[in-house]
Order: C-alpha cells, then structure tokens, then sequence
C-alpha cells in the first residue's frame, strides 16, 4: 500500500536545491551557524590530534627496537627522556581540552544570550507522532492552531514553546538549530532564526515508540509580507465547499468517526487528538512529513493509515462507496 | 620458604609432601566432584569463570544477530526487513544484550577467572555467592531472551525512559521483563563486585604489595568499586519503574507529582560509570598485554594504576551530559561539559604510557597486540568524538543521531571489545592449555578492523547529515542511502570476521598447539601454573618479589608453605603490604547457591505478574539460604 502510495506521488518533494536537506553541516540560521563553526573547529583539533597519536603509533612499530634478553632491564636515562614527552603530552592535552571547553562555553553563551523582543510565539506539543502547533497572539481572534508545517518569517526571531502530550520527543530541526526535548509536565523554549528562506525539514529525534522513524515536520522560512499572507489565510476559518461533491464531501467527515479526533473551524468538528486540518490542503506533506500532499496519498492515508504508518494512533474509518472521493475533494479544497 | 607458622598436629600440610603426591592431594581437596550435581554445585571459580566467558559470549552473537538484521533492515530506505514493533524490539534487545549480559558480565567473567590466579590465590573470596552470580545472571539473560521470543521483548529501548516505558505507553509485560532483566543482572554483577574486592585485598599471595598487582587486576578492583557505586541508582530506578507499572505508585508520572526526568537522573547515573565498567578492564588488558608483547615492564605503572582510579571517579561525574538536550539549565549542563572534557586527560595519559612502553620495549606483533594496537586507534578516535559531544552545543545537533551511534561503538568495541578479544587471543591457552591458530588470528583482526570502520565511520556523516537514531526504515528523499549501504555492508564484514572467529576457537580447543604453561613468556602468576590450571590453582602459594615475578625469578617461584591439604585452606595477606596473615578455610562445594538462584528467580519473575510474589518468594530464597549457610560439622581452623 504504501508503494503505491509512493507511485501516486508522482512528483518527489520539492527539495530546497542547496545542500543537504535536513542536515547540520548546512546551517541556514545564526544557532546552527554557530554550532557548525565550533563543530568544525572542533573536528579540525580533533583529527591532528588522532594524526598524531597514529603517526606516533606507527613510529613506535616501525622503529628499529633493541633485543631485549633480559625484559626488566630498562635504560634510566630513555626512561628519563620518554617520561619528559609522556608528561608534555599529557601536558598539551590538558591545555587543548581547556581550550575546547573555553571555545564550548562560548558557544553554549552565544546560544543562551537573552534574544531581544522576539514578536512572534509559538507553542509545539508533541504527539506520537505528529506536531501540534499552535501559533500564540495577544489577540484570542489571532490564535491558531495547525500542524507538521511551521511558517516562519525569514531573518526574525522566533519563539517556540516545546510541550509534550505524551511521551518524550525532541524538536530538531538541524539546518536552523540544535535539538531540544518534549518532556511531559515541563515546558522548554527555543529562538529559532532562518537566515535564508527556504523549507527545511526536521525530525523527531527522542525514541517515542513506533512511528519514531516518521515524525517529521517542515519549516517554511518565507519574506514577511508571505509570511503574514499565510498567517492571516490560517487564522479564518475554512473555505466553505463550492461545488456539489465538496460539500457532499464535508457532509461525509461530518457524519463520519473523523470529527472525533479532528477540527476544521468553521464547522461542527472540534476534535483535538488529531491535528487540525482546517487548512490541511495548504501544507507539503500528510502523516507528519511521511508522504507529500496529493490526492493519491491523501486517499491511501484515509484508506488504509495502518499500512502507511503501522501502530499510528489514526483507526481506519470506514466510507461507504462513493464517499471517498467527494470526500477527496472536500480535503483538497480546504485550502 | 616457609611464611605460614607450622602447627604440629594430624593435619597434613603442603609442606610434608612432594611435588606429585600433593598436586594428587590438592586436585581431590578442590575438585569438581563429577556427575551433573558436582558439576552444578561446584565452586571453583575457573569452572564458573569459564561458563561465565561461554554465556557472555553466546549472549554477544545473538546480540551481534540481531545487530546484522537491523543493518539489513537499514540498508535501503523503506526497508521490508522488520516492521517497526519487531524493529524497536530488536535494537532495544541488541543495547540490552550488549551492555547488560555481554559487556559487563564478560568483563566480570574474565575478572571471575583470572585475579584469583593473577594474585595467587586458591579461589576466589565468597566462591558459593559467585556461583549464585552466574546462575542469576543467566536466569536474567535467558529470561529476557525467552520472552523475546515469545514476542515480549523489551521495545522502549536499553534506556526505557519513561514515560514511554510507563504504564500508560507501554501496557502488557515487555517493559517489566525488560526491568526485572536489570534486577537479576545487577544482582550478579554486585556480587561479584564485592567478590573481586576482598579478593584483590585480602588474598593477594605473599609480596604482592600494592604497586605489584598486575594492571589488569587494578583496573578490576576500580571497576568493582564502581560497580558498587553505579549499580544500585539503576536498580532503584528499574524498581521505582515496576512499582510505577505494577502497584501504581507515581515516580514517574508528572501529572501526579512525579518526574520524567528523574529517570535520566537515575539511570545515567548508573548508565555512564556503566561505560567505564566495560573500559577500564579492557583498559587493564591492554596494559598487560602490551608488557608482555613489548618484553619491558608497563612504562608508568603508577601513572596507569592512577589513571584508573581517577577514571573510576570522574566516571561519576559526567551522567548529565546524557541530557543535554533536555532543557536543563545551562549552567549545569557547562559543568559537565568541564567533567566530561577532563575525563579524556587519564584516558590521555595511559595512551602514552601504551605507546610509550611499544616505544622503549620490543614489540612482538602476535595477535593479542594487533588487537590492542587496533584498539588504541579506534578508542582513540571514539575518545575524541566524546570530546566532541562533551561539548553542549555541538551535543545538540549530534545527540541522539547515527553520529553518536558510531561514537560509542567506537568507545564501546573498539575501546572494549577489540582489546577483549586480544585478551582471548592472550589467555585462551591459560584457560584451555591450547593455543589460537596465529594465522587465523591476524585474518581475524584485519578482517575485523577493516569491517568495524567501514560499518561505523560513514554512521559520523549519517548522523551530521540528520539521521536520527532508532528509526526503523527512512524515506528515499533523504540523502541516507548511499552510505546506510556502506555501513550495512561492513557490518557484513565485521560479522564475518566473528564468523572466523568461532571457527577458529572450535577448531583450535581440539586441534591447537600445546600451549604450555607460559607460551608468551609473560611475567605475572596466572602463566606460573599449568595451563590449564589444576583446581587448586597452584600446587604451592607463590611468593612476590617483584612486579613482574616471573621475569625476576627465571628459575622458580618462592614460595609460602604451610596451608592444609586435606581440606580448603588459603592464606589471607595484609591490605597494603600483602604479608601473610592467616589461614582461612575456603567454602566447599555445594549445590544450595543454585537453588538459591533458582528460588531468587521464581521470585523476580513472579513478582513481574504479582507483586505478592516478593512476599511469598522472599520466604523461599529464605529457605534456600539456612541450606546455604547451615553450620557445618567441620569446625573453622583455630588459628
């Protein structure tokens, strides 16, 4: 089912086309820039240092050493001499540790620095497994609620609170900053800052059971102007169905098992133990990041969920003949 | 040489009889009785060393099986190998298997057989609570193994965080078993711990001050004491975790007061010593088989000694950079950024001490130094990569992917496994009178080198290239293709190198060369008996002059006489200066430590269905134990 899935999303996700995707040795943002810079530091320290203690090695064993008769006589004097390399060497560790430590507290300052006025704060709750996001205003009308796709204005910073609805997740989006849990009865806050636009893929990186390996999220750094575009489109409530067989299609999820778990604003479904699709047609991917957005995945998820993500917390509903594909375009048009 | 005062009196001592006649006398005294209950009631602790070493490695090729499935599985994206209930079963047995029933127990198993003859002792101190260790250790083991197959398995992963591994995430029994698998484990591995000190302190044969115990019998004496240290915290998390699951107490469970991050406190606590309890004694081997193999004493002895004892307690101060990415606070986290950095500098300095000794001796390249020769490049560069995730912010982009996946393997078999399995190599003829073919045993090691970092290297690049750990398939999109495959493919290797391994073991225990009692000319006591050794392990106790005392006495050994014959009598020595200082009767056989284990069994597998089974098993194991410590008819010794 689920490589039939793959066939009907004819088209691959659309790649950022710089670098690696969802990767940290492609920093887009000053956090994971700066941790790059101390990882490279880092790695350039490090490799000398197993250089060197492999050349050593291999001058001990090739070196030409004297025949030893009698295996407790030792020489005083290369005893002397070795000792004054062993302890300058342990000497020189202990300076570059201290300086790796000096170079990491550094860092960790950078990192920690008090971000000014941040403008725009969102709260993330992880699920298994998917994310729920929800995007906070002083304004209760300006609040609201999606979910796996974060839109972000490129060059601001951003502030994400990170709670969790069940078990320990962690929020990592490498290209933009290090990870940070999702720990059940705490909360925990990241600045996230995308230098460039782009979309930039992050994962679920705390072991949270079955579908650990497809909790996936997308960032979406856009200029401001799309960006509140965007805001203000997710913040009304869903487009109304404008033919027949959508508003059939609405009938069908409203009489359906779906409004149980799902809502889409605008209409009588409110539930919250799935994500909110009011505005489900306008994002990238379904299932957390697991297949891209066409109708073809979008009927194998409704279809058979379990066989696209075996153990996901979403029941097979099952539609009567006929109903899946109104109910298709229903989907498709909340836009 | 006579240190032990003469009794006039009936008892036979050693020292009325000659050579033949006593080693006759002293095999009946300390024999394993035969038929099936001798053979389960001995106390010898080279038999029980010997079944300890089998176990440990058994339980390394089912663990290193099911390794190669996952690899399989991870090969290609959207693999079909394992769906991802049996895949988070199957990497949450593999950390199990290798860290609680291979690499601590193997360590302790070699720990078992050796000190006792490394320090010139009988037996080995409480023989009777050694032989309930194993059979509670492999009580635990098989248990786990048994409801794994019987697809109950332990699936939240060798670290069980809660509340994945709560009640409410993870329902039925595979998380239970899963903890009481830590009980019985950590059971075995206290009880030889203290085994291990007080025969380290209180058995060392005559002359063996403090700074002549072999390295390898020092690093074992720190690792018990970090055992002591480490193992309760995972015992009381692990029971805290049932307690949560069975009885409905709230430790964990945030919504009622508790703490999910009490867990990660607890259990690293416990989980990084953990590391150092595998390495340190892999460390003690490499020291003594480079000062064999190099034909010079350990070039800084003391330094090396100090750099374990320093290891043992910095190990106790890293356990939080486990956490790093849990929001703790920052300036906690720097401090053991500082610990975990400065951990690196005794680690650094045996490395030179190593390389010095290669430098100023005559290094033999046999197999059990290539394997240690190996082991220092790839412990190395483990090592280094630890220097790198001590780091807070780099530990936020590389915690929890394939990159720290690869460190610890690196740190793990490549500082561990790879100097073990040189000490295979170095003592097999010791344990089996037979030498390792030599030739097999360098295909081994290249073949085994070479397939460990073509299956770990390229996991760094995984891991920076964002590759979350424990994840059963991946999409195709990701970039993780090309070198999922490399990995895969060396881990074929790396399997394959095992392979050879076993042949060559099976082979060589009937066709070996006749070892000898010391093949490698090596310097310290276990090399001073025969190979095998005979159950009393030394006809006479030896006396030490020297740090190496077979190097120091070509001709023949000291030695002290005076201890009985006719019934188990060993020499007790002073702490620091190692005099002799009494005879004491050493346990005889029995069968009650296995009935004992059983009954513990029962009770720890019982109480996994009903917590009254601790109420009702404890009065069983209370039985078991008046068998076991009924008075005896014989009276103790009067000195």
């Amino acid at each position: 089912m689920r490589w039939l899935a793959r066939l009907l999303s004819a088209a691959p996700l659309a790649l950022t086309g710089c670098g690696w995707w969802q990767s940290s040795l492609d920093p887009h943002g000053p956090a994971a820039e700066s941790i790059s810079w101390l990882f490279w530091v880092f790695t350039a320290i490090c490799t000398v240092v197993w250089l060197l203690v492999a050349a050593v090695l291999l001058l001990t064993l090739g070196r030409r050493h004297r025949e030893r008769p009698d295996p407790l006589a030792v020489d005083a004097g290369q005893e002397r001499r070795v000792w004054r390399m062993v302890i300058g060497a342990t000497v020189l560790t202990l300076v570059t540790l201290l300086v790796l430590t000096g170079l990491s507290y550094t860092g960790q300052a950078r990192r920690a620095a008090a971000s000014p006025d941040i403008p725009l704060t969102l709260k993330i709750t992880g699920h298994q497994w998917w994310w729920d996001i929800q995007y906070e205003a002083p304004e209760p009308d300006r609040i609201f609620r999606t979910a796996n796709e974060i839109h972000i204005p490129v060059g601001a910073p951003v502030q994400i609170k990170l709670e969790s609805s069940d078990v320990i997740h962690s929020f990592w989006v490498p290209n933009l900053a290090g990870k940070l849990d999702l720990v059940p009865g705490r909360q925990n806050t990241l600045v996230l800052t995308a230098a460039r636009a782009g979309k930039y893929r992050g994962q679920c990186a705390e072991f949270c059971g079955w579908q650990h390996a497809h909790m996936a999220l997308m960032v979406v750094a856009e200029e401001k102007d799309t960006f509140e575009a965007w805001r203000k489109m997710q913040i009304a409530a869903r487009q109304p169905p404008d033919d027949d067989a959508r508003k059939h299609g609405e009938s069908v999820f409203l009489r359906s098992a779906c409004v149980m778990c799902h809502t889409i604003r605008g209409t009588d479904a409110g539930g919250r133990t799935g994500p909110d699709l009011t505005h489900l047609a306008s994002r990238q991917t379904i299932a957390a990041g697991t297949l891209p957005l066409t109708r073809g995945t979008l009927a194998a998820w409704i279809v058979d969920p379990q066989g696209i993500k075996p153990g996901v917390h979403m029941p097979l509903v099952p539609l009567a003949a006929g109903d899946l594909d109104p109910l298709l375009s229903y989907l498709e048009g909340l836009r | 040489m006579t240190l032990v005062e003469r009794h006039a009196g009936s008892d036979l001592r050693d020292s009325a009889l000659g050579e033949a006649e006593l080693r006759a006398r002293l095999s009946n005294t300390w024999g394993t009785k035969p038929g099936i209950v001798g053979a389960l009631s001995t106390v010898d602790h080279k038999v029980i060393g010997r079944r300890y070493i089998v176990t440990a490695f058994v339980f390394l090729i089912l663990g290193g099986l099911l390794a190669a499935v996952m690899r399989l599985q991870l090969a290609r994206p959207e693999g079909q190998v394992l769906g991802p209930d049996a895949y988070n079963q199957f990497f949450s047995m593999h950390g199990t298997t290798m860290m609680f029933l291979f690499a601590v127990p193997v360590m302790e198993a070699f720990a078992v057989y050796l000190v006792p003859l490394m320090v010139g002792t009988r037996n080995i101190a409480f023989p009777r609570l050694n032989a309930f260790s194993y059979y509670v250790y492999l009580f635990g083991g098989a248990m786990i193994w048994v409801a794994f197959a019987l697809n109950v398995g332990a699936d939240t992963g060798w670290f069980s965080y809660v509340p994945l591994a709560g009640p409410e995430h993870s329902p039925g029994k595979r998380v239970d078993f899963w903890a009481q698998m830590v009980t019985f484990t950590e059971v075995a591995a206290l009880a030889v711990a203290v085994e291990i000190v007080v025969t380290v302190f209180k058995q060392r044969a005559p002359g063996m001050t403090l700074d002549r115990i072999p390295i390898f019998v020092w690093a074992q004496l720190v690792t018990s004491f970090v055992v002591l240290f480490a193992m309760p915290g995972v015992m009381l998390a692990s029971t805290m975790l049932i307690t949560d699951r069975l009885v409905g107490t709230q430790f964990f469970n945030p919504a009622e007061g508790g703490d999910a991050l009490l867990w990660q406190h607890l259990f690293w606590w416990f989980g990084h010593p953990e590391v150092y309890i595998i390495f340190l004694p892999a460390a003690g081997m490499a020291s003594d088989i480079i000062v064999t193999f190099c034909r010079r004493p350990a070039f800084g002895y003391l330094a090396l000694v100090l750099a374990l004892i320093a290891t043992g307690f910095l190990a106790f101060g890293l356990w939080v950079h486990h956490m790093f990415a849990t929001g703790i606070p920052q300036l906690g986290a720097s401090f053991f950024t500082a610990s975990s950095m400065l951990i690196a500098v005794p680690s650094g300095l045996q490395v030179f001490c190593w390389l010095a000794t290669i430098w100023t001796g005559r290094p033999v390249l046999a197999t059990p130094l290539l394997f240690v020769l190996g082991f220092i490049v790839l412990f190395v560069l483990g090592g280094l990569t630890g220097v790198m995730v001590a780091s807070v912010p780099i530990d936020t982009q590389v915690h929890d992917t394939y990159f720290v996946v690869a460190h610890f393997h690196y740190v793990l078999v490549g500082g561990a496994v790879f100097p073990l399995i040189g000490a295979v190599y170095y003592w097999f003829p010791k344990i089996t009178g037979r030498l390792l073919d030599e030739r097999l045993g360098r295909w081994h090691f290249w073949i085994a080198f070479v397939g460990f970092n073509v299956a770990f290297f390229p996991m760094h690049i995984l891991g920076l290239m964002g590759m979350p750990r424990r994840v059963y398939t991946y999409l195709p999109e990701m970039e993780w293709r090309g070198l999922n495959l490399l990995s895969s493919f060396g881990a074929v290797m790396f399997a394959a190198s095992f392979a050879l391994f076993l042949w060559s073991v099976v082979r060589s225990l009937n066709h070996g060369a006749i070892a000898g009692d010391n093949p490698w000319d090596a310097p310290t006591l276990e090399w001073a008996t025969t190979s095998p050794p005979p159950p009393h392990n030394f006809d006479r106790i030896p006396v030490v002059t020297s740090r190496e005392p077979l190097w120091a006495e070509r001709e023949s050994l000291p030695v002290a006489e005076g201890l009985r014959v006719d019934t188990r009598e060993l020499l007790v020595s002073s702490v620091t200066s190692a005099n002799a200082d009494l005879r004491e009767t050493s346990p005889t056989t029995s069968i009650w430590p296995l009935l004992a284990a059983i009954a513990t069994g029962i009770t720890f597998i019982g109480s996994i269905f009903t917590p009254w089974a601790v109420v009702w098993g404890s009065a069983v194991v209370g039985v078991t134990l008046i068998g076991w410590f009924w008075p005896k008819d014989s009276p103790e010794d009067e000195t």
